[in-house]
């Protein structure tokens, strides 16, 4: 039995070793981290400056639809990213809380601190604009965002961080008079929700490519609410800089309409490299596109490999502790009862805390990456394992108990033939749940940097690409469904037949 | 007749913490069980015949006095190699539900070490007295009646040899007709093994039939203790006299 142990934990091991040595990142200390936001045109401008720094020969590491303003700020800050392009919008409000509109000068004093500097702005204006499907906007006589004060049936549905910053619905509200609150959606979905009909209006970036491709009306911001949003480079005070020099070549090269143009080429299905490379021609930067290797031109099924395989390790690189400190745990409150209420309470407590909170907490503690994603599903793994066990523990028939102890086994030795044994079915039915809830809860991961199948989804959510998203999320189901089937066969090892039923817990 | 079981003044309380020690549940007990002998321990509920038995194999700690198996006391280290030298049978027997027949049976002498051929001869010597079939060993406990899981029991408590067998009313849950046969299969192990034996027990006609030796308990200590027949024949005092006479 120890050994079908053994042999599962030493398969685990290696698939997380494995998966491991093939991640690029770890390997050059030189290569500068370029990051972008998860939303379409965040990728783009990341690509732009991650070509232009290959063009020049510098080495870098991509770390493209990393999350929402504060996982992406708060990396640079850490040193985990070098370099991402950000709003001056988003600077005040978002990052610095400052009111009003505050200089260049203000910003970047407000930056300067956490070691960061703000470069010249690329030239292009994305404000927020509200957006209404145009048949309503026809419909109702809609042309100005003061209109829909008298509209308030009107669905709108607007992206979550808009909800809650400043300069987002509770600053309009206040600015327009509205007394509703909308409801929140992901941007990226927002506009095929509208097409669909499904909601009448929501927030839309002015340099949204949907906004050329849907029957849309922008709202006028007749009130002059909504401050500018210049697309920023924020770099590293500590950049290289040769490096700084490259990136300020992107300065007043990119126009509304150009940027526009650029998000909806993405959208017809360009990849967002391609985009990237093609502007750089154009504008005659960078050291010739062709020079330039494409980041990622692989195939299908060896993506979809890549990215199981990193998911695996994931999983597996939290699950392996997880299981040893839980059953461990287990066996120690076994021994020690007093111990046991208050340890599941604080493991209950833990897999409360929502995913996504759970991984932005753990940003400054632990930086980007898989490390963060590993430790949060590490804390979500321990609750269901720990759980069973010490419930299958404390269940064991007294009589049993006396028997082991009055027969003459040592303490380890009634653990290791009696109560682990007695007990292996219901911690191998803590371990499955703890790794399909892990499968699940991994696909968040990419929020934060740590790549898996949730790379895809979140990719396919920013371009609003359903065959992304299914990239990522088939393979998960698959994954999901393969893990079930493979504890069950373990379970078949680990546990006598009349024991089985009823193991779960 | 040599005694292999002696207590001396020993004296055990309820609670075991220290702030509230607890009354006692027996005191002054002095007792010598004779060797290669059975001796029957019965007396009504809570009167303490299991914790008196768990004495002797060190699961439970005298307050007062001293324990002495074979001359020696019980010892305070290395209390699983002595538990080893005492065999114990409960009621229901208390096999491992994930451990086959065989398994249960040759759990103790594999840890020691045991080669698999000795424990194997052992065990069909245990079996051919007890009468249980070899078919029995891949079975799971489950699987198996009441009396046989009982005489699953007995053959793991014997099978290291054991200088003490402790039952604690290992034959209480066995039906009524089985247990005639398992009076006559424990017999069989008796005059065989020679290995001495103290029987909890609550049914005075059991102790009459399998123990050689009585020792009666109740209200907080030993009542009476001597040869069977001598004990049921002159009972000390009316205590022991309702607890001996057959109708009870």
């Amino acid at each position: 039995m120890s050994r079908a142990i053994g042999m599962a934990v030493a398969g685990m091991a290696c698939i997380a070793v494995s998966a491991n040595a093939q991640e690029p990142g770890v390997v050059g200390d030189e290569a500068i981290v370029v990051a972008s936001k998860n939303f379409n045109e965040s990728y783009i401008l990341g690509e732009i400056v991650a070509q232009l720094l290959e063009g020049e020969g510098f080495a870098v590491e991509r770390k493209l639809g990393l999350g929402g303003t504060k996982i992406c700020y708060d990396a640079l800050v850490a040193g985990d990213v070098d370099v991402y392009v950000e709003y001056t919008g988003t600077i005040a409000e978002a990052i610095k809380g400052l009111a009003g509109t505050p200089t260049r000068e203000r910003l970047a004093a407000a930056l300067a601190p956490d070691g960061v500097e703000m470069q010249a702005a690329l030239g292009f204006n994305n404000t927020y604009a509200l957006a209404v499907a145009a048949p309503v906007a026809a419909a109702r006589g809609l042309s100005k965002v003061s209109d829909l004060a008298a509209h308030r049936d009107l669905r709108l549905a607007v992206s979550h961080e808009f909800l809650e910053r400043s300069d987002g619905w509770p600053g309009l509200q206040v600015a327009y008079g509205f007394d509703w609150i909308p409801e929140g959606i992901e941007h990226g979905l927002a506009y095929q929700a509208i097409a669909d009909g499904a909601i009448d209006g929501t927030d839309a970036y002015s340099t949204d490519g949907e906004l050329n491709r849907y029957a849309i009306t922008v709202l006028q911001d007749d009130r002059g609410f909504f401050p500018a949003y210049l697309a920023v480079p924020l770099v590293r005070a500590d950049l290289d800089a040769r490096a700084k020099a490259v990136i300020a070549r992107t300065a007043n090269t990119l126009g509304d309409d150009e940027m526009r143009a650029m998000n909806a080429a993405a959208l017809r299905g360009e990849t967002t490299a391609d985009v990237a490379r093609a502007y750089l021609a154009a504008k005659g930067l960078g050291g010739g596109a062709d020079a330039v290797a494409p980041p990622a031109g692989r195939g299908l099924a060896e993506r979809v490999a890549r990215n199981t395989l990193r998911h695996l390790a994931l999983v597996a690189m939290a699950l392996l502790p997880a299981t040893a400190l839980a059953v461990l745990g287990a066996l120690l409150m076994f021994r020690l009862p007093w111990l046991s209420a208050g340890a599941v309470y604080a493991a209950g407590l833990l897999q409360t805390v929502p995913s996504i909170a759970l991984l932005a907490l753990l940003i400054p503690l632990t930086g980007i990456g898989v490390l963060p994603a590993v430790v949060a599903l590490f804390l979500y793994a321990l609750l269901p394992i720990l759980r069973n066990a010490v419930t299958a523990l404390a269940a064991i028939d007294p009589t049993l108990r006396r028997v082991a102890v009055a027969m003459g086994l040592t303490a380890a030795e009634q653990l290791r033939h009696v109560f682990v044994p007695l007990a292996m079915p219901s911690i191998v039915a803590g371990i499955r749940t703890a790794a399909v809830i892990g499968i699940g809860t991994a696909t968040l991961a990419a929020f934060i940097g740590a790549g898996g199948l949730g790379d895809p989804i979140v990719k396919g959510l920013a371009l609003n690409d359903a065959g992304l998203i299914m990239e990522g999320a088939l393979p998960a189901i698959v994954l999901a469904i393969a893990t079930e089937l493979a504890f069950e066969r373990l379970e078949r090892v680990l546990v006598p037949g009349h024991l089985r039923s009823g193991g779960g817990g | 007749m040599t005694d292999a079981v002696v207590f001396r003044g020993v004296g055990k309380r309820f609670a075991a913490s220290r702030r509230d020690p607890g009354g006692w549940v027996f005191r002054n007990v002095d007792l010598a069980l004779p060797a290669a002998h059975t001796s029957a321990v019965i007396g009504p509920s809570g009167c303490g015949k299991t914790t008196l038995l768990q004495l002797v194999n060190a699961v439970h700690r005298a307050d007062e006095g001293r324990v002495e198996v074979h001359g020696e006391a019980v010892p305070d280290v290395d209390v699983a190699k002595f538990r080893r030298r005492i065999g114990y049978a409960v009621q229901g027997a208390g096999l491992f539900p994930h451990l086959t027949v065989g398994g249960n049976i040759a759990l103790l002498a594999r840890l020691e070490g045991w080669p698999t051929n000795a424990i194997d001869r052992r065990r069909r010597e245990l079996f051919d007295l007890v009468g249980l079939a070899e078919n029995l060993l891949e079975r799971y406990p489950h699987q198996l009646s009441g009396g046989q899981q009982q005489r699953v029991g007995l053959c793991r408590a014997l099978l290291l040899r054991p200088a003490v067998l402790l039952l604690d009313e290992p034959f209480s849950a066995v039906d009524p007709i089985a247990r005639a046969d398992i009076y006559r299969q424990f017999e069989s192990l008796r005059d065989h093994e020679q290995v001495t034996t103290v029987l909890v027990t609550h049914d005075i006609r059991e102790a009459r039939r399998l123990a050689d030796h009585l020792v009666v308990m109740g209200q907080g200590g030993v009542r009476q203790s001597g040869p069977v027949e001598q004990v049921v024949a002159e009972p000390r005092d009316e205590f022991v006299r309702q607890l001996v006479s057959p109708a009870s």
